[in-house]
């Protein structure tokens, strides 16, 4: 499959007077053409500076960027109009009506001012857009963003936050909208924190965080290479849960208590929790690898999960467990 | 051009640029309406009134000297005589100091009097130009249409040279459009109201060249609104420029000269040179100097300000605004 877009070592750094601040540390990620790709990263990870870099908003320090083939930012202005975005919050001009916002951009893009009708439909806004912008609601002025972005008929559409705002039905209309653009063989990058949008409508997704890529692939294959380090333990019944995960914790285990199992986090052999239980005469009777869900795969690889009674700062990132206990 | 039409729509569309333009206007409709009401024709009526008017002011003088006279020799020999000249030497008064053009009522002059009235169109469409080309730039990078524009088209110089493009021409069609229409005004109140005598091919052609002076002007102020509220994406920027350059180099410089005693203030505050640049020329004068003339009277210091000078630096200061505006436009991360 060709790539639509690809990113290879991408460095931005910020300078002021507070100091240096890596904003991305040698980013790279490649989006194949007719996916649905899936841009992951906690706040402040470099997702936005990532987009605008790309878009030629933000010069980036080092690096290489192709979008459809060509290097950009250096021939952004010819791949231009078969890329739509949109980066971060809509921000329009609140004076003017959706109608008159598309118009413009579609004469200053040179597009067919028919587009707009069109675009207004497919967002549903059609019946607002003679309405000033000022008067919508964040999940309008949302709906009008990706209008913006559809406008041209882009081979790839980038859009950062598209769901922010918008209601569960607004959620599930631009859930089935990227699933058709996709299937009508347009590219979409979509950066997103509803993570459970993202496992649903992904085909691939790419994870960021301090400003370098943490995983990438199918999200089956992100699922499945961080599946395994987690089992949930059964024993016979009546033997006390709590001596046994005491035993396990006295070697280094994380263990979490429930009702009548527990849960090893980082089981990376299970072999292990067998023979320590066994040569305590406690027998086990179930030994299942939990499947993990995105959105621990995610707090995992970024180190932004919480702990309790701390307060996580934005770019504070916590060392991620290196390989698996009783390995 | 598919971007210039673009942006010429977004200009006309906006309410602040109609705002502006339609209160600039009234004003002028205003200052025109001022002039025609407190104006009237000198015609043969008027004539006869003023020439009436003065003839009785003359009489009542004479009279009332001829009394004063006669009060004054009532009294000499007594402690009144002081209240009059000595030996009652009380001139009469001459006819010819009751001029009937002096009861004339105010008349405009068209040859005279229109040169100042450019200057105040000039200095209302430049408030304008500077406050719309502020708001027109400012407010799409305050409001992220910039940014929109430029996932559209992502060559930056293109982009805000295009903007200052449809900028530029609307002011200079409207600009020409009023000064039309005002020189047209002007004539009508001063053959309504005044007199056209003296308007020659060449007193027209200057007129000309000062409202050309005058489009100079209004788009310079555009054109430095545009290019300030750019480097600061904010209309704000521009706004605050200008009122610090009012309040610390008009009135605090006006000031601090005054005080130190300058030699020609004039020369650091703006609106002599706006006049110098309109006008021609502008003659500061010192008067705490003093040079003898060949008759012996006393002369002050003179230096005369240019409208070669005031250009200079017109295109000196726009220059460095709209390139700074440009380089950052260029340079600067869009954030």
């Amino acid at each position: 499959m060709d790539a639509v877009l690809e990113i290879a070592g991408l460095q931005k750094t910020y300078r002021s007077r507070k100091g240096v601040r890596r904003a991305l540390d040698g980013f790279d990620m490649v989006v194949e053409a007719g996916q649905v790709h899936g841009f992951l990263g906690p706040n402040g990870s470099g997702k936005t500076t990532t987009l605008r870099t790309l878009l030629g908003l933000i010069r980036p320090n080092g690096g290489r960027m192709a979008i459809l083939g060509q290097e950009v930012p250096r021939h952004l202005p010819a791949v231009a109009g078969q890329v739509g975005a949109i980066v971060e919050s809509p921000q329009f001009f609140g004076n003017f009506t959706s109608y008159d916002t598309l118009s413009l951009l579609a004469d200053a893009g040179g597009v067919r001012r028919e587009r707009v009708d069109a675009v207004l439909e497919l967002v549903g806004l059609r019946d607002r857009a003679k309405e000033r912008v000022r008067t919508y609601s964040l999940g309008m002025k949302q709906r009008l963003a990706v209008a913006s972005a559809l406008l041209k008929e882009p081979k790839l559409l980038i859009l950062d936050e598209p769901a922010n705002g918008l209601d569960p039905g607004g959620i599930r209309e631009m859930r089935t909208l990227m699933r058709n653009l996709s299937e009508s063989g347009m590219t979409v990058l979509l950066s997103s924190h509803i993570l459970g949008e993202i496992q649903l409508i992904c085909d691939q997704v790419t994870i960021i965080a301090a400003g370098r890529r943490v995983a990438h692939g199918s999200v089956a294959e992100v699922l499945a290479s961080h599946a395994s380090s987690s089992v949930r333990v059964r024993l016979e019944p009546g033997i006390d849960l709590l001596t046994a995960a005491q035993l396990l914790r006295a070697k280094g285990a994380q263990v979490d208590l429930g009702t009548d199992f527990f849960t090893v986090g980082n089981a990376g052999n299970p072999a292990q929790i067998t023979r320590i239980l066994a040569e305590q005469q406690i027998y086990v009777s179930e030994l299942t690898p939990t499947t993990a869900d995105l959105e621990s795969v995610f707090l995992e690889l970024t180190g932004t999960a919480p702990v309790d009674g701390q307060n996580r700062q934005v770019d504070q990132v916590a060392a991620t467990a290196q390989g698996g206990w009783g390995q | 051009m598919s971007l210039y039409k673009a942006e010429t729509r977004r200009l006309v569309k906006r309410r602040f640029t109609k705002l502006f333009t339609v209160g600039a206007l009234l004003i002028l409709v205003a200052v025109a309406a001022g002039v025609f009401l407190t104006n009237h024709k000198a015609g043969p009526d008027q004539i006869a009134e003023a020439t009436a008017k003065a003839q009785a002011d003359y009489k009542q003088s004479v009279a009332g000297t001829e009394q004063m006279k006669k009060d004054c020799a009532a009294v000499q020999g007594t402690s009144r005589a002081n209240e009059f000249p000595p030996n009652c030497e009380i001139a009469a008064p001459s006819e010819s100091d009751f001029n009937p053009d002096w009861y004339m009522p105010p008349t405009f002059n068209l040859k005279e009097s229109f040169r100042d009235m450019v200057t105040t169109m000039a200095a209302v469409l430049a408030l304008a130009a500077f406050v719309v080309g502020a708001s027109y730039v400012g407010a799409e990078w305050n409001s992220g249409g910039m940014m929109n524009l430029l996932l559209w088209r992502p060559r930056r110089l293109q982009v805000l040279s295009t903007k200052l493009a449809a900028l530029l021409v609307g002011a200079t069609l409207l600009t020409v459009v009023v000064a039309a229409l005002w020189t047209a005004a002007f004539y009508g109140i001063a053959s309504a109201r005044g007199t056209t005598a003296g308007m020659t091919s060449g007193v027209w052609q200057s007129i000309g060249l000062m409202e050309l002076r005058a489009l100079a002007l209004v788009l310079t102020a555009g054109a430095l609104g545009f290019g300030l509220a750019s480097l600061g994406r904010h209309t704000a920027m521009a706004l605050g420029v200008a009122i610090g350059v009012i309040v610390v180099f008009q009135f605090g410089v006006g000031a601090v000269l005054e005080i130190a005693d300058a030699k020609f203030p004039e020369l650091y505050l703006a609106p002599f040179w706006v006049i110098a640049w309109m006008n021609k020329q502008y003659i500061a004068e010192n008067y705490n100097a003093c040079n003898y003339d060949v008759t012996g009277s006393c002369q002050p210091d003179t230096l005369t300000m240019t409208w070669q000078m005031a250009g200079t630096g017109l295109i000196a200061i726009l220059v460095l605004v709209v390139g700074a505006a440009m380089w950052t436009m260029r340079k600067r991360d869009i954030t």
